[in-house]
């Protein structure tokens, strides 16, 4: 007899049927705004311009497409190798390799405004203006839903340091980018910081409709063999299940903090479990990253299994699961 | 719920599929091992030079690991089968030598670009290094299928690191070996015999896969000798499938500039001469060419000539 469960670490679904029919149950969530189908996005980066994973499935069964940060200038990004396995995750050093903004709103918007996905743009910069101009040329575009602003970049203007560590370099940038934005601005920050929730405010003051929590964590591994670290940056970011239970403390804490911002909960969702987890932390809607390496139909198998299991315990819309926790 | 025969993904040819499939053979090769398993699905649409992702249930183990598809047989009697061959060194692949006969894999595939097939009558030199000869088995046999003439050169460091000599011998016009120690055939690199090979051989064109500084130190040979040559490249693979930017090459563009190209999806078979090896990073590697070459090779056509290119 094969062994299934070798193969598939998906949580087995093990509730006794005394639901409704699935048809009966509602996906869709309102997230600052922007009405979703359901609540399944893509994590940035992890997706790329979501014609690749349109191969293997439509793309736009997906309640949002969350595109790769994009930058002014098309970058070429980092020295391979750009990736090391790690317990339960992977560091990675990609260095925002993208086309440029140009070069994107000619060739990938198009393709996802045609297949009518619905589009969160990822942007990035080196500096709070490079953040402004892209955030500009965004403006008007159809397909375009919100704005996802990755504070995970180093600040040219300020000896190198990330954005994302600074609440006030934070703010500035949020500030600049919802001046432009026609669309929700969700500032997406990062859990290596002191405390999330300071970060969270300044953000929202400075204009954000709504978060994404969280990004990679930095991490660094090293061959014990060579000595050589495994990653050409040294420095990676850590991201899948290994950085789970640290993404939804910080949705928890900050839906507590802030409970009217709408959360995107990211970090390490696998299975329908994990988004509910993440629904129960407070989150809004959840980006899946990681797991979309380690299977393709990720996104679209969490749509359709999201429904049963709310249908088998008898739930009929997600959002009645959000923030609750018991005590 | 998984189970067996599962597959998931479009049903037009050309698309890649994910599929639990059932392990049909598992044996030795040499210092490798060779898994058999069977799809219709992935072995259908396969072609030489394309790549399988297989899950892996090691502890820790996140990410799938890539394997180039050594052999399809797409007329199973009950199920055709795809081969791949591997060296068990890590976690992944020790893994994979744990499967019993009737045990599940989690594939997905074929991934990757193929080797393009030359449009034009040449004789053709197929160049594998340790276990990246496995693919060109399966190159060989489409070449033969075209009624092409395929001769090959397999090195290895030993000879128990020499994939399936008999096999080699059986299916190409003439085979050969180069090991490190000299345990087999002519002792030293494949690109020590590649020019002779060629000259006897009236090579046209030149395909190689194997560790990357091989690939490089062919790939220079072949530039000196005017002989096109297509290389599949091993670059570590996050996704396998295009999304996460972690496969990169740097390849030279017809503008003359280089660019990161991602060599699960626009590889992993290259134009040998388009990639910039001096920015990877095996450029400290020793460079094992340093002799002239004193004669030109009898065949001489033009990439356009060869693969339709503008
Ligand atoms: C397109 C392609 C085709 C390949 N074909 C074959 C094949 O036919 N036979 C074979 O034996 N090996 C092949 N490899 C290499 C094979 O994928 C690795 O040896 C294997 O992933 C190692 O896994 P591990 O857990 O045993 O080792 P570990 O070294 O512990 O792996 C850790 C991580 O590093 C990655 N990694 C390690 N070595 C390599 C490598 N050489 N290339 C790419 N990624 C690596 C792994 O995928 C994994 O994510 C191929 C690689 C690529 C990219
Ligand atoms: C290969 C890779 C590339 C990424 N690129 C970006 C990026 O361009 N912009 C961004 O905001 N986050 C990026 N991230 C972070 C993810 O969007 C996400 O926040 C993180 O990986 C945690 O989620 P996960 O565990 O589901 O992957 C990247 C992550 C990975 C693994
Ligand atoms: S391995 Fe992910 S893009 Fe190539």
């Amino acid at each position: 007899m094969p062994d299934v469960r070798r193969i598939d670490p998906n949580v087995v679904d093990t509730a006794r049927d005394t639901g409704i029919p699935v048809d009966d149950v509602e996906l869709a969530v309102e997230l600052a705004g922007i009405a979703l189908d359901n609540p399944i996005t893509t994590a940035s980066g992890c997706f790329a311009s979501g014609a690749e994973i349109d191969r293997f499935y439509d793309v736009t069964e997906l309640g949002a497409v969350v595109v790769k940060s994009i930058t002014l200038e098309p970058r070429e990004g980092l020295p391979t190798p750009r990736m090391a396995e790690t317990p339960s995750g992977m560091l990675n050093a990609i260095g925002l390799q993208n086309p440029g903004i140009d070069a994107w709103l000619e060739r990938d918007l198009p393709w996802l405004q045609g297949r009518g996905a619905k589009v969160i743009a990822s942007l990035a910069g080196k500096s709070v203006e490079e953040y402004r101009e892209v955030a500009r040329r965004l403006r008007g575009r159809g397909a375009v839903v919100g704005l996802e602003v990755n504070l995970s970049c180093p600040n040219v203007e300020h000896r190198g340091l990330v954005f994302a560590c600074s609440p006030d370099q934070s703010a500035q940038v949020v500030a600049a980018v919802a001046e432009e934005a026609d669309v929700p601005v969700f500032a997406k920050l990062t859990s290596d910081v002191t405390d999330i929730v300071t970060v969270a405010r300044s953000v929202t003051d400075a204009g954000a409709d709504g978060l994404t929590l969280i990004n990679t964590l930095l991490g660094m591994s090293i061959d014990p063999e060579t000595g050589r670290p495994r990653l050409s940056n040294v420095y990676g970011g850590l991201s899948g299940p290994a950085i789970r239970p640290v993404a939804v403390r910080n949705v928890h804490q900050v839906a507590t903090a802030l409970p009217d911002v709408p959360i995107i909960g990211c970090g390490g969702v696998r299975t329908v479990a994990d988004v509910v987890e993440f629904t129960r932390a407070g989150a809004t809607a959840v980006a899946v990253g990681t797991s979309t390496f380690v299977d393709p139909f990720v996104g679209q198998t969490l749509v359709a299994e999201l429904r049963s299991w709310l249908a088998r315990r008898g739930i009929r819309t997600i959002t009645e699961l959000r923030g609750k926790v018991v005590a | 719920m998984m189970r067996r025969g599962f597959v998931q993904g479009r049903s037009e040819a050309d698309t890649p599929v994910r599929a639990i499939c059932e392990v049909m053979a598992r044996r030795r090769e040499g210092a490798y091992w060779q898994l058999s398993f069977s799809s219709p699905e992935i072995a259908d649409r396969a072609r030489p030079g394309q790549f399988v992702e297989i899950a892996v249930g090691s502890p820790g183990a996140l990410l799938r690991r890539p394997f180039s598809i050594a052999r399809v047989s797409r007329q199973g009697a009950f199920a055709s089968t795809v081969d791949v061959v591997f060296d068990a060194h890590g976690p992944g692949t020790e893994w994979l030598t744990s499967l019993d006969v009737h045990d599940l894999v989690d594939v997905v595939g074929p991934l990757g670009t193929a080797f393009p097939l030359p449009q034009r009558k040449v004789s053709c030199l197929l160049i594998g290094g340790g276990y990246g000869a496995a693919p060109m088995y399966f190159l060989a046999d489409e070449l033969a299928r075209q009624g092409l003439r395929a001769d090959m050169i397999i090195g290895a460091a030993s000879q128990e690191r020499i994939l399936s000599a008999i096999e080699a011998k059986r299916i190409s016009a003439s085979v050969t070996f180069t090991t490190e120690d000299g345990t087999l055939g002519e002792r030293g690199r494949v690109t020590d015999v590649l020019e002779d090979v060629a000259r006897s051989c009236r090579t046209g064109v030149v395909y190689a896969c194997g560790p990357n500084p091989m690939l490089r130190a062919v790939s220079e040979r072949c530039r000196e000798l005017e002989l096109p040559v297509q290389v599949a490249v091993e670059e570590h693979m996050a996704c396998g499938v295009g999304v996460c930017f972690t496969c990169v090459m740097p390849v030279r563009a017809k503008d003359g500039r280089v660019r990161m190209k991602r060599s699960c999806i626009e590889g992993p078979v290259f134009n040998g001469a388009r990639i910039a090896w001096d920015e990877t990073r095996w450029r400290n590697e020793p460079d094992v060419l340093d002799d002239e070459p004193d004669e030109q090779p009898v065949q001489r056509l033009t990439d356009a000539e060869l693969w339709g290119e503008g």
